[in-house]
């Protein structure tokens, strides 16, 4: 039974979530393109285009419930239906948060430049390359690259805490400045929560392939614990 | 390790039999602990009925069937020269897949195995001994009124729940269940599958089925058979989200080719 239904429903969840994957990759993308080149239209775009992630999201999820409902996967085929309909809305929450940063650059290319973006690029960069690497391990069902995508989290955190002290800096130096600081400082936050909803499908990557439920294991509660030592609140 | 097979209600080691020259088991060994649901699935033919029904060797009704390896049941051999077969299949109740009730009154059913087995003290004995039968069978309410009426004018699932009860009324340790809900509708299976649960509590219960969903529902292991051999046993919810065995998965996902 080489061409079961079952397989072919599976085959298009698994290209409807690709295709949620990569839109949501490119709303990341122009929303930061927006926000360093100061440019209102493409801002507009993305927050244009957030409804089709949502009508995206929607179709998987009533895709996802209807192969439970009616085909009764089990195994891997029951892992692989529970992380798609588990990655699908952390991928519109990342699309979200793209639609922020885009809300965001259309305020703040109204004012005058604050300051090079130069770490706020850089940390949208590593998150960009954390979601893409975690989408093809989640297509390869790669659990080893996953934990290592989990790892580079820190790395954003890190940039975060730099640009959260670099903005608090100019607020204090230039009260003038403290509007298109703050808008700065939720792109920042913007940035540091996708990181980490990219950890949450990289751990989803795990289960796909693993069957083990690493969220929330000792390991990485401590992990989360030091991280949350050094951020500002 | 010595603990485990202690506590072992039946114990499988290296079971071969045949039918005649056709082997139809191959070396299955397992352990089912007491009060516990165990589910047997495999393709037909893969020897899950042929297993079940070495636990209370109703396979010797079969001319030229053998069996070779070893079955205990609370530490005693079930195949040894001296074991009272009468006493043993009292012991291990059995329920087939398609209800068998006696062409006498429902009340009778449930009261011939008491009577022939003289369990009962008198006759206000036997009574009680029915109704605790039909109340743990789950038909008590639906019958009560009507004992005296014909078995056949029960419902198909009323009918199977009917030899559950008279089953249950020589107070086995053990259940086999031959697909007792095959033959059923939803409904009727949903009250067996209850039942199934709720009998846990005083039985062990190995039932075969040839529904997954039937085994995940009512089951805590489930044994995988193809080809007379036991391909894996494990927790019912190990096996259906993440199988040891490449085998199981293809089954259980039904990408057997």
């Amino acid at each position: 039974m080489e061409n079961r239904l079952l397989d072919q429903q599976l085959d298009l969840l698994r290209d409807k979530i690709l295709l949620l994957g990569g839109t949501t990759e490119a709303a990341l993308h122009r929303a930061m393109q927006a926000l360093t080149t100061r440019d209102s239209e493409l801002a507009k775009k993305v927050l244009e285009e957030d409804r089709i992630i949502d009508q995206m999201e929607l179709e998987i999820d009533r895709m996802s419930v209807e192969i439970l409902a009616l085909q009764q996967p089990a195994a891997h085929d029951l892992r692989f239906v529970i992380s798609v309909a588990k990655i699908t809305p952390i991928l519109e929450r990342i699309a979200d948060h793209a639609g922020s940063i885009a809300d965001a650059a259309l305020i703040l290319n109204n004012e005058p430049q604050l300051k090079n973006y130069v770490d706020l690029p850089l940390m949208a960069q590593i998150a960009a390359e954390m979601l893409r690497t975690a989408l093809d391990a989640f297509t390869a069902e790669d659990a080893q690259v996953s934990r290592e995508v989990i790892k580079r989290d820190q790395k954003i955190d890190e940039s975060y805490h730099r640009v959260f002290d670099e903005l608090i800096e100019i607020m204090i130096e230039n009260p003038q400045a403290t509007t298109s600081a703050a808008h700065l400082l939720f792109v920042a936050k913007h940035l540091e929560r996708i990181g980490d909803y990219v950890k949450d499908i990289c751990e989803l990557n795990v289960y796909l392939r693993e069957a083990a439920f690493i969220k929330h294991s000792p390991i990485y509660e401590n992990a989360a614990e030091s991280a949350a030592n050094g951020e500002p609140h | 390790m010595m603990q485990k097979i202690m506590q072992s209600k039946i114990s499988v080691s290296d079971l071969n039999f045949f039918y005649g020259k056709t082997q139809a088991l191959h070396g299955v060994s397992l352990e089912i602990p007491a009060r516990e649901v165990i589910a047997f699935i495999g393709p037909s033919g893969c020897g899950k009925s042929t297993f079940l029904r070495t636990l209370n060797r109703m396979n010797d009704l079969i001319p030229a069937a053998r069996a070779e390896g070893r079955v205990t049941i609370d530490g005693q051999n079930v195949y040894a020269p001296e074991t009272d077969v009468a006493a043993l299949r009292r012991k291990v109740g059995m329920v087939f897949q398609k209800s068998n009730p006696f062409p006498k009154s429902i009340y009778e059913n449930v009261a011939y195995g008491i009577r022939i087995n003289r369990i009962h003290a008198n006759k206000a004995d036997l009574s009680d001994r029915v109704e605790k039968a039909l109340r743990d069978a789950a038909l008590w309410n639906e019958v009560k009124d009507r004992l005296n009426s014909s078995a056949f004018s029960l419902s198909g699932g009323q009918q199977q729940r009917l030899c559950i009860a008279r089953a249950l009324a020589v107070k086995p340790e053990i259940v086999l269940m031959d697909e007792p809900a095959s033959a059923l509708d939803p409904i009727a299976t949903q009250k067996i599958e209850e039942l199934i649960v709720e009998l846990k509590r005083e039985y062990t219960i190995v039932v075969v089925t040839h529904n997954m969903q039937q085994a995940t529902r009512v089951s805590d292991k489930t044994a995988f058979f193809m080809l007379g051999k036991l391909i894996e046993y494990n927790r019912t919810q190990k096996m259906f989200t993440n199988p040891d065995e490449k085998l199981t998965e293809d089954y259980i996902t039904g990408r057997f080719g």
